[in-house]
């Protein structure tokens, strides 16, 4: 058994623009580059987070790993087995064992549908045990799983009767019962109470732990990344730009554009007030139908030099030597500009 | 100083079938000229429907039952509803909704919208009122080539801010934001927290900044009010809640235990296992009592009242006094 249980070679997800007459009689084409070429490797067992702000196709990534759509090109390797393409039987077994935690718990679950249905759909779909007793044995051991006390009285409960907090643990319920080994969680936790947050943070960790499985977090909140996380990669305008374990990524981050995320969140400590924060980033992110050439980032970077337009992308590259990754030409340019900044203050 | 907004025991309550929801119970602060006030806590403390008090329009079947709200030493509560709104919705207290990107029209151009609410409270000339506009959208850091387009034309950062402005051009004393940078990412958040400053300076305005994101209000706001259940439990300067002597009350310092941080590698969050009470029939003696790990005898009989502990800083907790 492979080291990693799930690896992304080269992953890409463009989607054709409308065309106009002159473009369709030209044999012009178009595409929003949502996902344009991202590799990565995640261990047995391991957290892994995506980050990105909205629109640079985290979510997009995590659709494709989830089968809900095909991919343009590159390659999906999971458990020794290529899914880069499967047909309709093999997408089925595969989702037995890569399951979704959506974002917005009143939304993903049917308001008609009891608790005890909301968590044998998957089995009846699946195909999985052979009376109504069974598949309700096996929801009531699934909620055991999330901490939901007692069991028995929450499978007649409807969803609108639940706090944001027990339906995500319901959400995240529905996902074990097919005891998957890999789930892709979207935002799990940005649409719950900041105490609640906490609380389904621990339990899914608590659970990972436990039943020995992988995730993959999306999410564009660095400090609950921090936290959740082994590993974290940052994504920008489709690309993966800076990848490595969670702290040292953030505690050493070396891509202008993690530094400039990093400079941008909020720390609940006094003596903020009357400062102006500097965050070093300019612009607005371009749009996805039309990536600047060069280094992707260079239109919003304030480093860039013409060396960053005017070469080719620059590819990951080790920056530390603990499997901490950077896409940036001046990387070693900028920390000693940065150093020579904060000897002079 | 210089009091511009005096709250005091303003109570709202919900007025359902079965009975009513005390939102608000006897909430009580003052708001000084050019500060900024935050208001934190959970979903469900109050902290929205307090916005839509200050206005005077609470969303039905709400109904103010209690309490004086007085702006520059007059009693607005006894205004009816034609001249509050006049007088003093948006005109001297305006607010920046929630997730307001969704409060824009979207088959009316920028333009249009900006000017409908300029035109309904000032007598003012077409052209007048565009450049009265284009003064305050080039304030929040946009083009004046903006207006002529629609809402889904912009991104989510810019209709933040033509919303911020169409709180501002009529000049009002008190902006209430309501969440105002939650559905935003972190760098256009920061940039939005950095414009708020600005203005303040500028204008000279004062902000009551509503959210439950603890690590936003420490970046933002002069004073803090925590807010639990429909009652202030603690309010105090930044320094008070979040300097290095910790937050007084239990509740305050929990939250704050909850909250992630990003240069700190912390092996686990604390949480507030539980939920809010229900409203409609609230516990007896402290209502954070049920969640409380530091909880007496005395928190489950006798309310606690709020209490000044310190200069600028007021606390409701038996263990505090």
């Amino acid at each position: 058994m492979s080291e990693y249980i799930l690896e992304v070679e080269n992953l890409q997800k463009w989607f054709p623009i409308r065309r106009n007459i002159s473009q369709v009689i030209k044999r012009e084409r178009n595409y929003v580059k949502a996902v344009d070429g991202v590799s990565f490797k995640i261990k047995r067992g391991e957290i892994f987070g995506l980050i990105g702000e909205s629109g640079c196709g985290k979510t997009t990534t995590g659709k494709l790993i989830m089968k809900l759509l095909e991919p343009t090109g590159g390659k999906m390797i999971f458990d020794a087995q290529d899914v880069t393409y499967l047909d309709t039987d093999a997408v089925e077994l595969y989702k037995r064992k890569v399951q979704m935690v959506f974002q917005d718990p009143y939304a993903s679950m049917n308001p008609r549908f009891r608790i005890s249905d909301v968590l044998s759909e998957p089995l009846l779909i699946h195909k999985i045990g052979d009376s109504r007793e069974d598949r309700e044995a096996r929801a009531i051991k699934a909620l055991e799983e999330v901490k939901i006390n007692p069991p028995e009285e929450f499978m007649e409960r409807y969803p609108h009767m639940l706090s944001g907090g027990q339906r995500q643990r319901i959400a995240t319920a529905r996902t074990l019962i097919l005891s998957p080994s890999f789930i892709v969680a979207d935002e799990p936790v940005s649409m719950v109470d900041l105490s609640t947050r906490a609380e389904i943070l621990h339990m899914m960790k608590e659970v990972q732990q436990s039943l020995g499985l992988t995730y993959l977090y999306i999410t564009h909140d660095l400090s609950t990344a921090r936290y959740f996380t082994d590993r974290i990669a940052v994504m920008y305008l489709g690309k993966i730009v800076e990848m490595g374990p969670a702290g040292e990524l953030i505690d050493n981050a070396k891509h202008p554009y993690t530094q400039a995320l990093i400079a941008a969140v909020c720390e609940p400590v006094s003596g903020n007030v009357n400062r102006i924060k500097e965050v070093p980033i300019k612009g607005e992110i371009p749009s996805a139908a039309n990536i600047p050439h060069g280094c992707r980032f260079h239109t919003r970077c304030l480093y860039a030099k013409p060396e960053c337009w005017e070469m080719e992308e620059p590819m990951l590259e080790e920056v530390s030597g603990v499997g901490h990754l950077a896409a940036c030409r001046r990387w070693k340019e900028i920390s000693g500009e940065k150093g020579k900044v904060s000897e002079t203050a | 100083m210089d009091k511009i907004l005096d709250v005091r025991n303003i109570k709202l309550h919900y007025l359902t079938r079965k009975g009513a929801v005390r939102a608000l119970d006897d909430v009580s602060f003052p708001l000084y000229r050019g500060e900024t006030l935050g208001v934190v806590g959970e979903s469900g403390c109050g902290k929205t429907t307090l916005g839509t008090a200050l206005l005077n329009m609470p969303t039905p079947p709400g109904k103010i039952v209690g309490g004086e709200i007085f702006l520059e030493g007059k009693n607005v509560l006894e205004l009816n509803e034609r001249q509050y709104r006049t007088n003093i919705r948006w005109e001297k207290i305006a607010m920046v909704f929630q997730g307001a990107m969704n409060c824009l029209t979207p088959v009316y151009t920028i333009q249009k919208q900006m000017m409908e609410t300029i035109k309904f409270h000032r007598e003012i000339e077409d052209d007048q009122a565009l450049e009265r506009i284009i003064k305050y959208v080039n304030l929040v850091g946009l083009s004046a080539d903006v207006l002529k387009r629609y809402p889904h034309e912009l991104s989510g950062g810019m209709k933040q801010r033509i919303v911020i402005a169409m709180g501002l051009f009529l000049e009002p004393d008190v902006v209430i934001c309501d969440e105002p940078t939650t559905a935003l990412d972190v760098v256009v958040q920061a940039q939005i927290i950095n414009l708020l400053k600005e203005l303040k300076q500028e204008l000279k305005l004062s902000f009551i900044f509503i959210t439950h994101d603890l690590a936003t209000e420490a970046e933002v706001s002069d004073r803090i009010m925590v807010m639990y259940a429909g009652k202030v439990v603690e309010i105090g300067t930044n320094e008070h809640i979040y300097g290095s002597q910790g937050a007084s009350h239990p509740y305050t310092r929990r939250l704050l235990a909850a909250t992630p941080r990003l240069h700190q590698q912390v092996e686990q969050l604390a949480f507030i296992p539980g939920t809010p009470p229900d409203l409609l029939t609230p516990p007896t003696g402290c209502r954070f009592h049920l969640r409380c790990d530091e909880k007496m005898e005395k928190c489950m009989k006798e309310e606690p009242p709020l209490k000044e502990i310190g200069p600028e800083h007021k606390v409701a907790c038996w263990r505090c006094y």
